[in-house]
């Protein structure tokens, strides 16, 4: 018999050490798939885990690959403190690209350098504005968020698919369903040279920084901990629940807007009819897998882009199927969210007995 | 125009959404939140697709659905009912890991044919004009889904075990304190919800559309969830949405032919407005709500001793 | 070993995982890469390039290393993985989808020893070739079978994107069936996916039950071609032949097969023979075919039959004049057949087509 003993408190040197576990059984399960597969593991872990890790490019690609992720799994982590079940993200990112894409294909003649400050404003306002819808529903109707949030990223897709076959179409592209390439001036510049990665992973970063500022030391995010943690008391102190939904929202809104628009002048440089390939629903999960905290939120959403490129290299370099990837992604999803267990308790085997303390 | 073959392609259209959201309903009463019913769904789909082909036996390929899609709750139930883990996050694993499960089963069967469950049509009666092919000439799947959602709305309201789940899903410390076990009544309805995802994806690949392709649930377990807050947590609700949501998708169909010119686009998200408005008209009362939803959904439970 | 030093710029001072990479590239095979845009169990679209990749694998044997990365998103994944397979020693890529033209091009510009080829697209480069079928010669032979066919005189037709391609497909469909017919009228249902099964079958259960007694899609799945079968009208194959889905109700199929052309381009680049072109190939390439006529009557079979030799021979050209568009307008004259502009990019209903063309 199984049985979880409380630690009492968090334990911390088992929240760094949760994550090795949770590795080490994912590499012994690898070991014991890919043998299924047919495949030697030695090789396919390595070219899973760290052939991705040794050029400039692979390292270049993983953060271009997680900067949407961070960036909106920070705004959706302090939402999610509060119990505000924002999931439309991917709607939200997608608005973002639109207003900013919009704004960069309006003015496709300038090449004035204030056009990417408009460009990306515009973004994260599209982004607020479809995060405010679900605020304004939940706090005047009382709609639940996540139901309507999720609708609205359904719309947003649908939206962009409409511009981009049909308004927005480039006059040159023989009616293809792409929007004309972004002027110059919209485009963020590159990082590092000869690779993607843009200004977006910079603004990624300064994300974290800020979502940790506004947890720790701002009176808003000591309300949204009090709220999320014991509703009642909070109520008792007098906290705005409707203004807590709103912040969550629109924050959340306005990161993932950014995010999308960081997508499509970053790497992209034109409106597609897909142009995301579900950042705002994975970035549910680096949310959670960062433990609602920024720094957690950061490294998650690295191990979730390795996971993806990995999975791309697996393919490339040993012919595993896209399925096999997949799967091995869950896994590895399955162990490091079932260790985290281990943060708060600890696992006994045999007869329950009283907890010590407890 | 003859309206009967209109509705008939409503319930198909329906009928796998109210599979799934009478099991997310039951999972979610008890206190669980599995956004993983995607993946259920798919798993479902291929282990009955996988069955019914090789053995030529439909009842036996439903029968697998329904096992294959409790397995994979299984695996969600052991993530967060004993190792504690966040319901939201592992549930969103569960559908990346069936989507990757079901394509390698199902790389062996692309392409292949199968024949559709067959009609079982009730001698006499289902010749009447219009309400006999509609009310007794479908598959035993269709009818399933009403035998289960009434079952379930039964259960709920008029056991004392549906009580019980309730109680769980209300307030799993008081649950708890009352000498319940909140854990294993949870497995229960997790499972269940699992089998019921599977039910869902055999349906798809044994009547709607007899055939196996990767990814063939196309978001319903996404519809399929929202379905379940739409219904406010009732099951009559849950069957009119379920409906609701599938005849707009077929009217929209529908619309285009008769000549409707507005963008497609905008066609196709009027259910999803739809849904948003009538959301907002059954929520504005919000007595009604709290008295219907699971106060401690998503919620990890532990007890102390 | 030119590949390996542009392979070498490239690592980063960490270049001692690159060894493994590298080692695959250091044999004297040619490595093809394909990019796909779903997963090769779709059946439809990407099943058939991966085909076309096999075919490369059974006609080259050791001297050919064929790698694959499907279900690869349009946007931001595609150009990486491009890049992935420039960098780790591909000499000819495939990328088959038209979302990866400008990732293709991007990519091309970095390696300009590999040889891309990109399928549906117009952009072009000195190592960039561009490959398309003409598919609406199958789709003429089609109307002219259901033209002869139908008894309703209404095709129900359901589509994904309204992109030249399916607009051209639609009206070719269309004026062959007025060829034998011009009572026939078609009605479209935009379903806003490539692929959804059970959205694609409640399409053409909506048309069917709309008075359509002939239904064909132009999306991915045989889920409409199955609703043909059970509700007993009659349907096409789309990318393959799909007759074990409906026996009865198969006419015939439209069979992209890129096999032929995979095998010349890989041939070429072991060769050292490969140029970058632009080629549109149809029935008379064989990168379009026509699975058997078959429930049918004979004389629509050997109709059928004739029509296809004529497109074949040349002396039919499905876009040929006088063609008119919805509003009356006579859009290609008498004598004259619709030039590569209009067909690429074409954004018009003919004369017969029911509702207006998505804009």
């Amino acid at each position: 018999m199984v049985r979880l003993e409380s630690r009492g408190d968090v334990s911390r040197a088992w929240s760094l050490l949760s994550p090795v576990v949770a590795i080490v059984l994912t590499l012994i399960s690898g070991v014991v798939i890919f043998s299924a597969m047919g495949k030697d593991p030695g090789l396919a872990l390595y070219t899973y885990f760290v052939q991705p890790l040794t050029t400039a490019f692979g390292v270049t690609e993983l953060l271009v690959k997680a900067t949407p992720l961070v960036l909106i799994g920070i705004g959706l982590s302090i939402g999610f403190r509060a119990n505000v079940w924002n999931i439309g993200a991917e709607g939200q990112f997608t608005i973002g690209a639109i207003v900013g894409g919009g704004i960069a294909i309006a003015f496709h003649d300038s090449d004035n350098f204030l056009l990417l400050p408009v460009v990306m404003i515009g973004g994260i306002l599209g982004g607020m504005a479809w995060g405010a819808v679900p605020a304004f529903l939940k706090t005047r109707f009382n709609a639940n968020e996540i139901l309507t949030s999720l609708m609205l990223t359904y719309v947003a897709v649908l939206l962009l698919s409409y511009l981009v076959h049909g308004p927005w179409r480039d006059p040159d592209g023989y009616n293809f369903p792409e929007s004309r390439l972004f002027p110059a001036a919209a485009m963020m510049p590159v990082l590092w040279e000869d690779s993607r990665l843009h200004l977006g992973a910079a603004l990624a970063v300064l994300a974290v920084v800020g979502g940790w500022v506004i947890l720790s030391r701002a009176v808003i995010g000591f309300q949204l901990r009090v709220v999320g943690q014991a509703p009642a008391a909070a109520k008792h102190a007098g906290f705005s629940q409707n203004k807590l939904i709103w912040f969550s929202l629109l924050l959340g809104g306005g990161l993932a807007g950014l995010a999308g628009v960081a997508e499509v002048a970053g790497t992209i440089g034109q409106l597609l009819p897909s142009i995301s390939p579900g950042y705002g629903f994975t970035a549910i999960i680096v949310a959670f897998l960062g433990r609602l905290h920024p720094v957690g939120v950061l490294l998650a959403g690295l191990i979730m882009a390795l996971s993806y490129i990995g999975g791309e290299v697996a393919q490339i370099e040993i012919g595993l199927p896209a399925a096999v990837t997949g799967l091995f992604q869950g896994i590895l999803l399955f162990f490091l969210l079932g260790c985290d267990v281990l943060t708060h308790y600890r696992i006994r085997f045999g007869a329950p007995g009283r907890a010590r303390g407890s | 125009m003859d309206f009967v073959p209109v509705i008939l392609t409503v319930i198909t259209a329906s009928t796998p959404l109210l599979f799934a959201a009478t099991g997310e309903l039951v999972t979610e009463k008890s206190g669980v939140l599995n956004l993983g019913v995607e993946g259920m769904m798919l798993v479902g789909a291929i282990a009955a697709f996988a069955v019914a082909s090789t053995t030529g036996s439909g009842l036996a390929g439903i029968v697998a659905g329904a096992a294959a899609g409790t397995v994979m709750a299984s695996v969600f139930a052991f993530l967060t009912l004993t190792m504690l883990a966040n319901q939201v996050a592992t549930g969103l694993a569960l559908t990346i890991f069936g989507i990757g499960i079901s394509a390698l089963i199902g790389a062996g069967f692309v392409g292949f044919a199968l024949e559709p469950l067959p009609k079982l049509a009730i001698p006499v009666i289902s010749d009447i004009p219009v309400i006999g092919p509609i009310l007794f000439g479908q598959d035993i799947l269709v009818y399933l889904s009403f035998v289960m959602i009434l079952a379930v709305a039964w259960f709920l309201s008029r056991t004392r075990p549906g009580l019980i789940l309730k109680a769980v899903g209300e307030s799993h410390d008081s649950a708890h304190a009352l000498g319940y076990p909140v854990i294993a009544i949870r497995y229960a309805a997790v499972l269940f919800g699992g089998a019921m995802s599977g039910l869902a994806g055999a349906y798809l690949s044994l009547a709607y559309t007899p055939l196996w392709a990767e990814n063939m649930t196309a978001g319903r377990g996404w519809i399929a969830l929202a379905l379940v807050v739409f219904a406010t947590w009732r099951p009559g609700r849950v069957v009119l949405g379920a409906y609701m949501f599938g005849a707009i998708t077929i009217l929209q169909l529908h619309a285009q032919g008769w000549g409707i010119e507005i963008a497609s686009q905008f066609m196709s998200m009027l259910p999803y407005l739809a849904t948003i408005l009538v959301l907002v008209l059954i929520s504005r009362d919000k007595t009604k709500i709290r008295l219907n939803a699971p106060q401690c959904i998503g919620k990890v439970f532990h007890a102390a001793h | 070993m030119k590949r390996r030093t542009v392979f070498k710029a490239l690592a980063s001072a960490l270049s001692v995982g690159i060894l493994a990479a590298g080692m695959a590239s250091a044999s004297a095979q040619t490595k093809v890469g394909f990019v796909y845009v779903g997963p090769i169990g779709d059946h439809g679209w990407t099943y058939r390039h991966d085909q076309g990749r096999l075919a490369i694998e059974k006609e080259f044997g050791d001297k050919v290393k064929t790698t694959f990365v499907e279900s690869v998103k349009e946007g931001p994944d595609s150009e990486r993985v491009i890049r992935q397979l420039a960098a780790s020693g591909h000499d000819l890529i495939f990328t088959t989808s038209f979302g990866f033209m400008n990732p293709t091009i991007k990519v091309a510009k970095r390696f300009p020893n590999v040889k891309f080829e990109h399928a549906t697209g117009y952009k072009q480069d000195k190592n960039v070739a561009t490959y398309s079928g003409r598919f609406y010669e199958g789709r003429y032979i089609a109307g002219v079978i259901a033209g002869k066919t139908s008894k309703t005189n209404k095709i129900g037709y359901v589509a994904s994107f309204p992109i030249p391609e399916v607009v051209r497909g639609i009206n070719a469909f269309l004026l062959g069936a007025r060829s034998v017919n011009p009572a026939m009228s078609i009605s479209v249902v935009w379903v806003n996916s490539w692929y959804d099964p059970g959205k694609e079958g409640d399409a053409a259960k909506a048309l069917i039950d709309q008075g359509a007694d002939i239904i064909t899609q132009h999306t991915d799945s045989p889920a409409p071609l199955q609703v043909a079968e059970n509700r007993g009208v009659k349907g096409f194959g789309q990318a393959s032949d799909m007759e074990h889905f409906a026996p009865k109700a198969q006419l015939s199929a439209i069979i992209d097969d890129w096999n032929p052309y995979y095998v010349e381009r890989t041939r070429a680049v072991i060769d050292g023979t490969w140029k970058s072109q632009d080629v549109w190939y149809g029935l008379k390439e064989g990168m379009v075919q026509m699975a058997p006529y078959k429930n049918m009557p004979a004389d629509v079979a050997k109709l059928a039959k004739e029509t296809e030799e004529a497109i074949r021979s040349g002396k039919l050209h499905p876009f040929a004049g006088p063609i008119k568009d919805q509003s009356g307008k006579v859009v290609v004259e008498a004598g004259k057949v619709a030039d590569a502009g209009m067909l690429l990019g074409m954004n018009f209903y003919v004369e017969g087509v029911e509702g207006s063309l998505p804009k």
